[in-house]
């Protein structure tokens, strides 16, 4: 079995429980919408203030979304010392994490997809203008968040306090990601086209995700076997 | 021997300091914009490259240690991160109080001090975590991560800082740019130097509690396995 099969089962393998428990999809969606419903109160604001702030609401909830999913992605692997099996198996450490990243991002993609139209909805967003670049925003910013923070929950695994050790070292990280994401978001809600000076921070995405996955590969290895 | 080496570098240290802080307050004139309050250069910016030194040297540290598994790569890894994470925090202070002359406002969200102040935060996760886990060779693995993980992200934030459409009032850099009037261009030198030494004189500081840290750990587990 080659190191991508075996990511890919590792996905399928952390999906299927997910899906088959719905513990952290269920809880981030509910929390994502709590969120949504609490900035409501937090800004009493016109039209135009609105669609200025509205990349960065959105990129808010999905972040702190984000943390709760990925927070499981090694943690649900500590009973029954099920991660020393993982480590023990022929797959090697970067296909482990690759397949933990992989199924965090497809449970982060579902509750974005959930909650986006519930943003539109609740703050009369426009989002379904330029549905095809916002969709790769986010695909490229959602892989930036999992794949960050899967190796952070990695780190954390054994660590006392995890729940508050992963959002203390993973937000500082995601800065400069969230700060391309929120940008380009809200140009794409005001209806202006990915080009020009829009067009620049995706470059940043595109390295931040290539240099945070070429890390978390080579050093997920340390991480893991200590 | 280390002893007295630390001491002496401290004494240069404060000796070169000491005459530099009296060349900057008795001999130089006040810049012709802003008056006295320019002299915060002389400190700020010299926090800031040598922070910048010192992050830099944990980097290097943190690679040799996953490299060779020696301890004393860790030691100088958080030495060097503790200085660098206590210099970073005197660059934001000063900058502060220079801000408030300058601008009249404490903290603008200027995205060159927002970096600077994600920097802080990055390396105080660092400094948070080392606490939380108890096992030492683990300790030194995840900490030597979560520092190569916070260093990569430095060219991001460059990055961030430099999209269009990103307001900056931070004056430009001062040797990028060559604006710096000739008569000041010694001081600026030696207030680095100074700077440099008396974060040197620290880090030796720290290098000897640790390495004293790890003798009672090892004394203690000889202890217990009696």
């Amino acid at each position: 079995m080659s190191g991508l099969q075996a990511a890919w089962a590792i996905a399928r393998k952390d999906l299927r429980t997910e899906l088959r428990t719905k513990e952290s999809i269920n809880a981030a969606a509910s929390f994502a919408l709590v969120i949504l419903v609490l900035f409501s109160f937090a800004f009493d604001l016109g039209r135009e203030e609105l669609y200025a702030i509205s990349g960065g609401l959105l990129w808010l909830v999905y972040s702190f979304a984000g943390a709760l999913i990925v927070n499981r992605g090694f943690a649900r692997e500590v009973p029954n010392d099920c991660l020393d099996v993982l480590l023990a198996s022929p797959a090697p450490s970067w296909a482990l994490f690759l397949g933990k990243s992989v199924s965090a991002f497809c449970l982060l993609v579902i509750v974005e997809a959930i909650s986006l139209p519930v943003f539109g909805l609740f703050y009369n967003i426009r989002w379904t203008q330029n549905v095809g670049p916002l969709v790769l925003v986010i695909l490229l910013a959602t892989w930036g968040i999992t794949v960050v923070g899967t190796a952070f929950s990695a780190v954390t695994v054994n660590v006392r306090l995890r729940e508050l050790m992963l959002p203390v070292l993973l937000y500082p990280v995601l800065i400069p990601l969230l700060i391309g994401a929120m940008g380009t978001t809200t140009a794409l809600f005001g209806g202006e086209a990915l080009t020009g000076d829009n067009a620049a921070p995706l470059k940043l995405l595109v390295g931040f995700d290539a240099i945070y996955t070429a890390l978390s590969l080579y050093l997920i290895e340390y991480v893991l076997i200590v | 021997m280390r002893e007295k080496a630390t001491y002496l570098l401290a004494i240069l240290a404060a000796v070169v300091m000491i005459g530099n802080l009296h060349t900057v307050f008795t001999q130089l004139p006040d810049e012709a914009m802003q008056g006295a309050v320019y002299r915060i250069i002389f400190i700020h910016v010299p926090a800031a490259i040598n922070a910048d030194i010192f992050f830099t040297i944990a980097l290097v540290t943190a690679i040799l240690f996953l490299a060779t598994k020696n301890f004393v790569y860790d030691s100088i890894t958080v030495s060097c991160v503790e200085v660098g994470a206590m210099l970073t925090f005197l660059n934001l202070v000063t900058g502060s109080i220079w801000g408030r002359n300058q601008w009249g406002v404490w903290w603008a969200w200027d995205l060159r001090m927002t970096g600077q102040l994600m920097c802080f935060l990055l390396y105080m996760g660092y400094l948070l975590v080392r606490p939380a886990i108890a096992e030492p060779t683990q300790r030194a693995t995840m900490s030597s991560i979560i520092s190569i993980f916070a260093y990569a992200d430095i060219p991001l934030v460059l990055m961030a800082i430099r999209l269009p459409n990103v307001r900056t009032q931070h004056p430009g850099p001062v040797l990028e740019t060559g604006t710096l009037a000739p008569e000041f261009r010694g001081p600026f030198a030696i207030g680095i130097l100074a700077m440099f030494l008396i974060s040197s004189a620290l880090v030796l500081v720290r290098l000897h509690q640790e390495s004293a840290q790890r003798e009672i750990d090892s004394l203690r587990r000889e202890l217990h396995a009696r």
